[in-house]
């Protein structure tokens, strides 16, 4: 054993500073969100706000349609990550376990897409929308997130890890291919679609390009797009963007803090199956 | 991308089947499987081939558009702007890529080891992976604020002279990278954690027994078992960079005098700023092909490197 030189781990030397450089500018959001302007604007900084001014969020919430904004963001995800959750499972339970013509093809189709940038595809989407009517509407915004070749890919890789066993069993009871999916199969696949709802869930919510060409009303805004365009029209009045910032983040925050075992199974999975 | 392609199982089926449950197998299959399949195939491959006839036009969006054929393909080589672009996302992705998959491993190695407040430490650490690029681009801002901002009180503090960081034009991609890696560093930290608690216990331990000291093990035992992860996340942050978008929107919009703008941010505009729709596809198509050769580069690199390590 080593002689210690220092009372506890060395590595809390390195953990430590990082944790702070990670965490505190998410704090200093939080805190100048209740600051004044007068507060803000001013140098040497401050970092903890004389009170709880509420300035910041009563102007953000009487200059911008934050609150619509918020609302839209809401439905958009709900709907990508429901849509998500039926599309992809299905879809993915098809491809592991069901034979039928053209599955090969069909699930080679799918991977191929993983590698065009969406920076490719959003002029021809943005005209092929435009023609369908739907530019300029929540639609526009889940539509490209209804399905996705990753909940695809990721749902096949679950399936195919379940024994075939216990559908065999449930087919030789009579239960048709639909019953033995729903009332056999999925329960199984909780933590798989638990994995695909944080998913999709982050990417949704926090989807900038795709919404930003989309949308143009500023009624029908996603957060992320009526942040980055309030930005550009205030761009000195610090304590309503940071309150705008807290409403778009924290709802994330919060629940990356309540079911954090989850997102980092979420982050690794996406990382090593992607 | 590590894609593994496992065999689909077989389920049991019957050695002979009449003509009729083929059709109902498909049917079922399709049902199944086409929707998704659907949705993910029409709004990529469909799009992708629309991309290459407008990048063959002239095209405002409005007017007729006008068949140029390969003009704007040659008009690529000499457009000083896309130069410009390329220069300073190439600049980006080699500062980004190394940097995210070090730091990544660097700060994995730390949480991985049993020490106290080792939940405290991962939960700051990856919670701005949350927030989303546009946020964190608007934070940034103020954080970096030559005037009051936080970044020049800090260099204040230390005695050093204040810099104009997003406001100069030498240093804003520097600090766009840095912000970039503030919000990245988290992911590739959680897929390197998520392979070393992987690495056999057994192997470690037998390095140990024939006196390897730690920093031994890692090179010689734990290395080599991360390679996989570390080919994936680099292709993986290689894509990241090259696309950078959000950010770069919410910090700078491409300034101050063109030095944060890469080639996304030039496709953005062409097409909708300046609506030139046709040459707009045609950059967006360079950056497909660039990124899929760097992708064929790294995986082939990967799976010789591999060979060679066994």
């Amino acid at each position: 054993m080593r002689r210690r030189i220092l009372p506890f781990s060395p590595w809390h030397l390195l953990l430590m500073p990082t944790a702070l450089l990670f965490v505190l500018p998410l704090v200093h959001m939080v805190l100048t969100s209740f600051m004044t302007e007068r507060e803000i604007n001013r140098f040497p900084p401050r970092f903890i706000p004389s009170g709880l001014h509420l300035e910041g969020y009563r102007k953000l919430f009487a200059e911008s349609h934050i609150l619509e904004w918020l609302g839209n963001t809401v439905f958009v995800s709900a709907v990508s990550v429901v849509s998500h959750l039926v599309l992809c499972s299905a879809a993915g339970y098809g491809f592991a376990r069901l034979r039928f013509a053209g599955r090969g093809l069909a699930f080679a189709a799918v991977l191929a897409t993983v590698m065009i940038p969406i920076q490719l595809l959003m002029i021809p989407t943005y005209l092929m929308f435009a023609r369908l009517g739907i530019v300029d509407t929540l639609a526009a915004a889940f539509v490209p997130w209804l399905a996705s070749a990753f909940g695809i890919f990721l749902m096949r890789q679950f399936f195919l890890s379940l024994p075939a066993e216990l559908e065999e069993a449930a087919r030789i009871d009579g239960c048709g291919t639909l019953r033995t999916f729903v009332s056999i199969v999925l329960p199984l696949a909780r933590p798989a679609l638990a994995t695909l709802a944080v998913f999709t869930l982050l990417s949704s919510w926090n989807d900038l390009l795709w919404p930003l060409v989309a949308i143009s009303d500023d009624h029908k805004y996603t957060l992320q797009v009526g942040l980055a365009t309030f930005q550009g029209m205030r761009r000195t009045e610090w304590s309503q963007l940071m309150a705008g910032n807290v409403v778009a983040t924290m709802p994330l925050v919060l629940a990356f803090l309540v079911a954090q075992k989850r997102f980092i199974a979420t982050m690794s999975l996406s990382g090593l199956k992607g | 991308m590590t894609l593994t392609f496992a065999a689909p199982a077989r389920t049991a089926t019957p050695a002979r089947r009449p003509r009729g449950r083929a059709v109902r197998r498909a049917l079922t299959g399709w049902a199944f499987a086409g929707p998704a399949t659907l949705v993910v195939v029409g709004l990529s491959l469909f799009p992708a081939v629309w991309a290459f006839f407008i990048s063959r036009t002239k095209w405002n969006g409005i007017a007729e558009p006008q068949d140029i054929g390969w003009a704007n393909y040659r008009r690529l080589a000499d457009d000083p702007d896309l130069a410009a672009a390329a220069q300073h996302t190439l600049l980006l992705t080699v500062l980004f890529v190394p940097g995210s998959i070090a730091l990544g491993l660097l700060i994995a190695i730390a949480l991985n080891q049993r020490i106290r407040f080792i939940g405290f430490y991962r939960t700051c650490i990856f919670v701005p992976y949350v927030a989303s690029a546009a946020a964190t681009g608007i934070l940034a801002g103020y954080v970096f604020n030559p005037q009051f901002g936080a970044a020049n009180d800090a260099l204040r503090r230390l005695g050093l002279p204040t810099q104009q960081f997003l406001e100069s034009p030498r240093q804003a991609l520097l600090v766009v990278c840095l912000i970039a890696l503030w919000g990245e560093v988290g992911f590739t930290s959680v897929v390197y954690l998520a392979a070393l608690q992987d690495v056999p216990k057994e192997l470690v331990e037998a390095a140990t027994m024939d006196g390897a000291g730690r920093w031994r093990v890692l090179r010689s035992v734990t290395l080599p078992q991360l390679r996989p992860v570390t080919l994936f996340a680099t292709v993986w942050q290689t894509i990241t960079a090259l696309q950078l978008f959000d950010l770069i929107y919410t910090t700078t919009r491409g300034g101050p005098m063109n030095s944060t703008q890469t080639v996304v941010y030039y496709v953005y505009e062409l097409a909708f700023q300046t609506r030139r729709l046709g040459y707009g596809a045609a950059v967006a198509y360079l950056l497909f092909a660039v990124t899929l050769l760097l992708t064929a580069f790294a995986i082939w690199r990967g799976r010789r490197g591999g060979e060679e390590a066994f």
